[in-house]
């Protein structure tokens, strides 16, 4: 199994962080365009953009800096909001073969992003390092790109095109999460169930007081635990590698 | 606003993403046995993004009036390139472009 031909390239990272990075450029812009209405120089975007790489994180961090809100308020924001990267990594550190030094782990982690991880955790068996590098670069320059010309360009859009763009990062989740309910067992389940459960906290009023990065993991959690209880894995294809 | 105070906020704001990100990855070596851990790690991406998406999708193109329906527009669009196996950007730029021309059209 651990033939050579079967090793995931440079360039095969780099073609799977096209799509993401491209993505990022018009999610990021908007991003930007939102940052430069609620007064934020347009360099500090950038500055928020290279430093964070998370859309939901970033977007409370900016409405807390513009409101003027404390340290306190954007620490507890972030540990919620960003907690589902906690997981993410865990699921991650599963999933790095050994050409993963400490350093590299230190450095990687920055980059652990919904998109990323989802596409290198969905690759079949172990992945490597260059694999990795490939994959991160094309997003974070993106990431960067888009915030500041966002910023630059600032509210001169119109209404209608940032209106439109505010959907970009949603329709990708949904293009990352269809194919595998398709064709992988589960994970429709594991989709339907955090669907609705999180319909469920959004609508129901008891939960009004909950942030939403506290709902998403709640959902995400039971979800998952739900399914797999019901659908749970061969993990022979896990080991495979290694 | 103050620059000082904004640079400061941002850095607190890194830190802690960083941070969530770290520790798992650095600290945690060991590999997980148990089938049903396994699992639940498995299923985990998948219920975030979805956990996200819905239903906040539907809220997501804006706060005019006919909002709401564009949104809906962008949503199945989306729906319908994923199902028919369209790139992360094919369905995003569909999306967007069926707001947008939704945006125009709903009154």
């Amino acid at each position: 199994m651990s033939n050579e031909k079967l090793k995931l390239k440079f360039k095969n990272g780099i073609k799977d962080g096209l799509p993401i990075g491209l993505g990022y450029l018009s999610v990021s812009f908007a991003f930007g365009v939102q940052a430069s209405i609620l007064g934020i120089p347009a360099f500090m975007s950038l500055f928020i953009s290279m430093t964070n790489l998370t859309s939901a994180g970033q977007l409370a961090g900016l409405t807390i800096i513009a409101g003027l809100g404390t340290i306190l308020e954007m620490v507890l924001a972030q540990l919620v909001i960003n907690a589902r990267y906690f997981l993410m990594s865990l699921t991650l550190s599963q999933k790095l073969d050994n050409s993963f030094s400490t350093k590299n782990r230190f450095f990687f982690s920055a980059f652990i992003t919904d998109e990323i991880f989802a596409i290198a955790s969905a690759k079949h068996g172990l992945i490597n390092k260059k694999y990795f590098y490939g994959l991160i670069i094309l997003p974070y320059v993106g990431w960067s790109l888009g915030t500041i010309l966002g910023a630059l360009a600032g509210s001169q859009l119109p209404l209608q095109i940032t209106n439109a763009l505010g959907i970009a990062l949603y329709a990708m989740f949904i293009a990352i999460i269809i194919p595998p309910s398709i064709s992988l067992k589960g994970v429709l389940p594991a989709v339907l169930i955090a669907a609705g459960l999180s319909c469920a906290m959004y609508y129901i009023p008891i939960f009004d007081g909950l942030n939403n990065g506290f709902k998403y993991i709640i959902c995400a959690v039971l979800s998952a635990l739900i399914t797999a209880y019901f659908f749970p894995i061969d993990n022979k294809e896990e080991q495979d590698e290694n | 606003m103050d620059l000082g105070r904004m640079t400061l906020m941002i850095l607190v704001m890194a830190g802690i993403t960083y941070v969530i990100r770290m520790i798992p990855l650095v600290f945690f070596r060991k590999k997980i046995h148990s089938k049903y851990i396994l699992s639940v790690l498995y299923y985990i991406p998948y219920a975030v993004l979805s956990a996200m998406t819905f239903p906040y999708i539907l809220y997501s193109t804006g706060n005019t009036p006919q909002s709401f329906y564009t949104a809906i527009i962008g949503t199945v669009v989306a729906i319908i390139a994923s199902i028919s196996k369209r790139s992360l950007l094919t369905v995003a730029i569909l999306s967007c472009l069926a707001v947008l021309i939704a945006s125009f059209i709903i009154v």
